[in-house]
C-alpha cells in the first residue's frame, strides 16, 4: 500500500471516499476496457493507447471535441489554433504538471503517451507544428 | 472454509492475508493522518458580538459559504450584498428535477425529464452525522431531514472477472472475508504462531472473540451452516410453517473472494470511514432544500445572473465588476468596505483579483478534479421489487463505480431515479469526454451487468459530468500534502480587504461542511477586524 501513497493523485482521489473503486483500483485491477473504446483507464492510468484516442477520450472533456475550448463563470482555452503549442515543451509542461484549475493528467500518463497527445494536438485542429517530441524528453520535463 | 483448501494454508499465505487486511487500516490511518476523516470543529452558533459601525460586506457566491456568510452577516448588522452567477442560489447544493434544463461547456443542453418527487443530487447528496454545522443550519432552516443509508448489506459488489461477472451481496462478501479471516487467525493461535505475541490468558479470549466474529463453528472452522448463514443470508430463508427450515448457503471460496478485491470495499475504508458511518442523512426532497431554505432568510440580498470579472482593492474598500449574464450590457460595478470571495478557485485563478502574491500563488495552485454522476429514471424500483435493495449502495469496478439506491420514496412502489454512475480519476474525464446522450447510454450498457432490468425498465436519464459544470469547471479543488503545507494558509489568510471562503478553504474537500466552516471561520476573522480596527 505504500506506494500507493507515492502517487501524486492519490489525494485528489480519496476526498469523498466515492466508490470502490478507488479500493479496486489500488490493487491495479484495470477497469474494463469497451467495445467502442470510450473506457480504457484504470483508476489511476489512462489507457488510451494513442493520441487521437486520449484527445477524444481525455482531453475533450474540457478543451471540447473541435478543440476550441469553452466559456462560463472561467474559460477552457481553446488548443486549436493555439501560439502557445509553437513550442513544444509549452504543452508537455502543461499536461504534466497542470495549471491553475487544469489537473497535472499527465502524472496518469506514461511518458510515451504525454508524447502521443502533444503531437496529436500540435498537429490538429489547424496546428501543423513539423517536429514532435519524444517519450525521453517528456521523461526528462517530469 | 473447505478441509481441502485450510490444510494447505502456509504462514506466508496468513501473513499475506492478514497483510492485506493491515493494508486497508494502514489506508484508513493515512486518511485520518491526512484530515480526511476529522470531526467537524463546530461549537455551535457563531456570536459575532460587537458593532459593526455601518460596514457593509460584499460576498461572492451563493453557494453553501456565501449563503452562511449573508445569514450570518446580516443578522449581525452588516450591509451585505451577494453576486452570484447562476440563475438559482445554491452552487453545488444542487437538485435536478424534472422540467430543469442544464446546458454544460460545450453549450448541450439536457432537459432532466424525471417524473414528480424524483430528482438527482448531481453534487453533495449526504451528510455525516458529524457534519455539526450543516445540520445545524438544517435545524436553523426548517430543513427536514431523513437518513442516507451508506451501508446496505444486501446491495452488490461487483468485479467484472470474478464469479463469472456476476455480483455478489455486500453481506456474503463481508461475512466470507470475516470468517476466513477468523479462521486463519484462529489456526495460528492453535498452533501457538502467537504465543510470543500475547499472553495465553488473552490467546483464549481471541479465539473466543475470532469465533464470534467470523459465525466459526465449534472446531473454528468457517463453513456452511446456520451459524455462517446468519450472517452472509441463507439459500432458503427461515419461515413459517410446515417446510420453515432454513437452508444454509454456502460461503465462496477463499481464494476467489480474494482475487476478486471485493474486499477492498470495507477493508479501504468505501463504506466504515468514519464520513461514512452510520447515521448519515440527506434532505427530505432533495439537497437543494438546504439553500432554498437560506434562499427564504437572505435571497434578498442575492443578485443572480452576475459573473465576476475582476475584484480590487484599496484602503477605501473592495470594487467588484460584473456582467450581468442575461441582459448584458456594460460592466457594473459593486462597492464594499470588505469582500467575502467563495467562488471556486478554478474560476478564481482566471479572475482579474487585486490581492498580495502568497494569496494570488494560492489560488492558483488548486487544481479542480474530476467527477461524473448520472441519474436514471426507471418505470419501477426494480431493484426493491426484486432484489430487496432498499438504499444503500452497490460497486462495482466497472466504469460507472458506483449504483446509489434512492431512500425517497422507498418501499412506496412507483417509478424511481438510480444513481447510475459516480465516478472518479481517469474514468470520470472518460465520462466527461462523452455527450451528456453517450454517458446516459454508456451507465445503461454497464449498469445492466449488475442489473440485467434496465433493458426492460429504464425511461430517461440525465448526465453530469463536473469539469464542464460552467461554474466550477471541476468538481472540488484537489489540495495535496504539498500544497497544502505551502500554501493553505496564504489562502486562508485577509488580504487587505478580501478573504476566500468555501469547500476549498477546508480541510473537509468537497464537504459542504468545509464549505460551512470555512464561512464561519472567515466572517469570525473579517468581524474581529472590523470591531477592533
Amino acid at each position: 500500500m505504500s506506494q500507493v501513497f507515492k502517487e501524486g493523485r492519490v489525494t485528489i482521489l480519496r476526498f469523498l471516499g466515492l466508490g470502490a473503486v478507488t479500493a479496486f483500483g489500488l490493487a491495479g485491477a484495470a477497469l474494463a476496457a469497451d467495445s467502442d473504446g470510450a473506457f480504457s483507464s484504470d483508476f489511476f492510468h489512462f489507457g488510451e493507447k494513442d493520441g487521437q484516442a486520449m484527445y477524444v477520450h481525455v482531453c475533450a472533456g474540457c478543451h471540447m471535441p473541435n478543440a476550441k475550448g469553452a466559456v462560463g463563470a472561467a474559460a477552457y482555452p481553446a488548443l486549436a489554433g493555439n501560439a502557445n503549442l509553437a513550442t513544444a515543451g509549452y504543452p508537455v509542461a502543461m499536461v504534466l504538471h497542470g495549471q491553475k484549475a487544469m489537473p497535472a493528467v499527465g502524472e496518469m500518463m506514461t511518458d510515451q503517451q504525454v508524447a502521443d497527445v502533444v503531437n496529436y494536438v500540435r498537429t490538429h485542429f489547424g496546428n501543423d507544428y513539423k517536429d514532435s517530441v519524444t517519450a525521453a524528453e517528456v521523461k526528462a520535463a517530469r | 472454509m473447505p478441509e481441502n483448501s485450510s490444510a494447505s494454508v502456509t504462514r506466508r499465505d496468513l501473513l499475506s492475508l492478514i497483510g492485506a487486511t493491515a493494508g486497508g487500516t494502514a489506508l484508513y490511518m493515512a486518511m485520518t493522518e491526512l484530515g480526511f476523516a476529522r470531526d467537524s470543529d463546530y461549537a455551535g452558533p457563531i456570536k459575532l458580538s460587537g458593532a459593526p459601525k455601518g460596514a457593509s460586506v460584499l460576498i461572492l457566491g451563493a453557494g453553501v459559504a456565501g449563503l452562511v456568510a449573508a445569514l450570518e452577516l446580516s443578522q449581525a448588522g452588516y450591509s451585505v450584498q451577494v453576486l452570484e452567477y447562476n440563475n438559482r442560489v445554491g452552487g453545488r447544493n444542487w437538485t435536478l428535477r424534472g422540467g430543469d434544463r442544464f446546458t454544460e461547456l460545450g453549450g448541450l443542453t439536457q432537459e432532466c425529464k424525471f417524473d414528480a418527487d424524483l430528482y438527482l443530487n448531481p453534487g453533495p447528496w449526504r451528510i455525516p452525522y458529524h457534519h455539526r454545522a450543516l445540520l445545524d443550519y438544517c435545524g436553523r432552516l426548517g430543513v427536514a431531514l431523513e437518513p442516507f443509508v451508506q451501508v446496505n448489506y444486501n446491495a452488490m459488489l461487483h468485479a467484472k472477472d470474478s464469479f463469472g461477472g456476476k455480483p455478489r451481496r455486500y453481506r456474503e462478501v463481508i461475512a466470507d472475508f470475516n470468517g476466513y479471516v477468523a479462521e486463519l487467525l484462529s489456526k495460528a493461535v492453535n498452533q501457538h504462531q502467537l504465543d510470543k505475541a500475547i499472553t495465553k490468558q488473552d490467546t483464549e479470549i481471541l479465539l473466543e472473540a475470532l469465533t464470534a466474529w467470523g459465525a466459526l463453528d465449534k472446531d473454528h472452522r468457517y463453513v456452511t451452516g446456520l451459524d455462517s448463514s446468519n450472517r452472509r443470508g441463507f439459500k432458503k430463508d427461515p419461515g413459517g410453517g410446515l417446510d420453515a427450515f432454513p437452508v444454509p448457503s454456502e460461503p465462496m471460496g477463499l481464494s476467489e473472494l480474494l482475487n476478486s478485491r471485493l474486499w477492498q470495499v470495507f477493508a479501504a475504508g468505501m463504506v466504515n470511514r468514519y464520513e461514512f458511518q452510520t447515521s448519515l442523512f440527506q434532505p427530505v426532497g432533495g439537497m437543494d432544500m438546504i439553500s432554498k431554505g437560506f434562499n427564504k432568510e437572505v435571497g434578498k440580498f442575492v443578485r443572480l445572473n452576475s459573473k465576476v470579472t475582476s475584484i480590487h482593492q484599496d484602503q477605501s474598500g473592495v470594487t467588484v465588476t460584473y456582467e450581468d449574464t442575461v441582459q448584458g450590457g456594460p460592466a457594473q460595478t459593486a462597492h464594499a468596505d470588505w469582500c467575502l470571495c467563495t467562488i471556486p478557485l478554478s474560476v478564481l485563478s482566471q479572475i482579474d483579483i487585486q490581492v498580495g502574491p502568497k494569496m494570488k500563488a494560492a489560488i492558483d495552485a488548486v487544481p479542480y478534479e474530476a467527477s461524473t454522476k448520472i441519474g436514471l429514471q426507471f418505470k419501477r424500483k426494480f431493484w426493491e421489487e426484486d432484489e430487496a435493495i432498499f438504499g444503500g449502495i452497490s460497486f462495482s469496478d466497472l466504469p460507472i463505480q458506483v449504483i446509489g439506491y434512492p431512500q425517497h420514496g422507498v418501499a412506496s412502489g412507483g417509478k424511481g431515479v438510480l444513481l447510475g454512475a459516480y465516478a472518479f480519476g481517469p474514468s470520470a474525464f472518460e465520462w466527461t469526454a462523452l455527450s451528456p446522450e453517450d454517458r446516459v447510454k454508456k451507465a445503461l450498457e454497464y449498469g445492466r451487468q449488475i442489473h440485467p432490468q434496465y433493458d426492460t425498465e429504464f425511461e430517461n436519464g440525465i448526465a453530469v459530468g463536473w469539469h464542464r459544470v460552467p461554474w466550477t469547471l471541476g468538481c472540488a479543488g484537489a489540495w495535496t500534502d504539498e500544497t497544502r503545507e505551502k500554501h493553505y494558509k496564504n489562502l486562508c489568510a485577509i488580504d487587505g480587504r478580501i478573504l476566500l471562503a468555501g469547500e476549498h478553504a477546508s480541510y473537509l474537500p468537497a464537504w459542504q461542511e468545509g464549505a460551512v466552516l470555512s464561512s464561519l471561520d472567515a466572517i469570525k476573522r473579517l468581524h474581529q477586524r472590523v470591531v477592533t480596527g
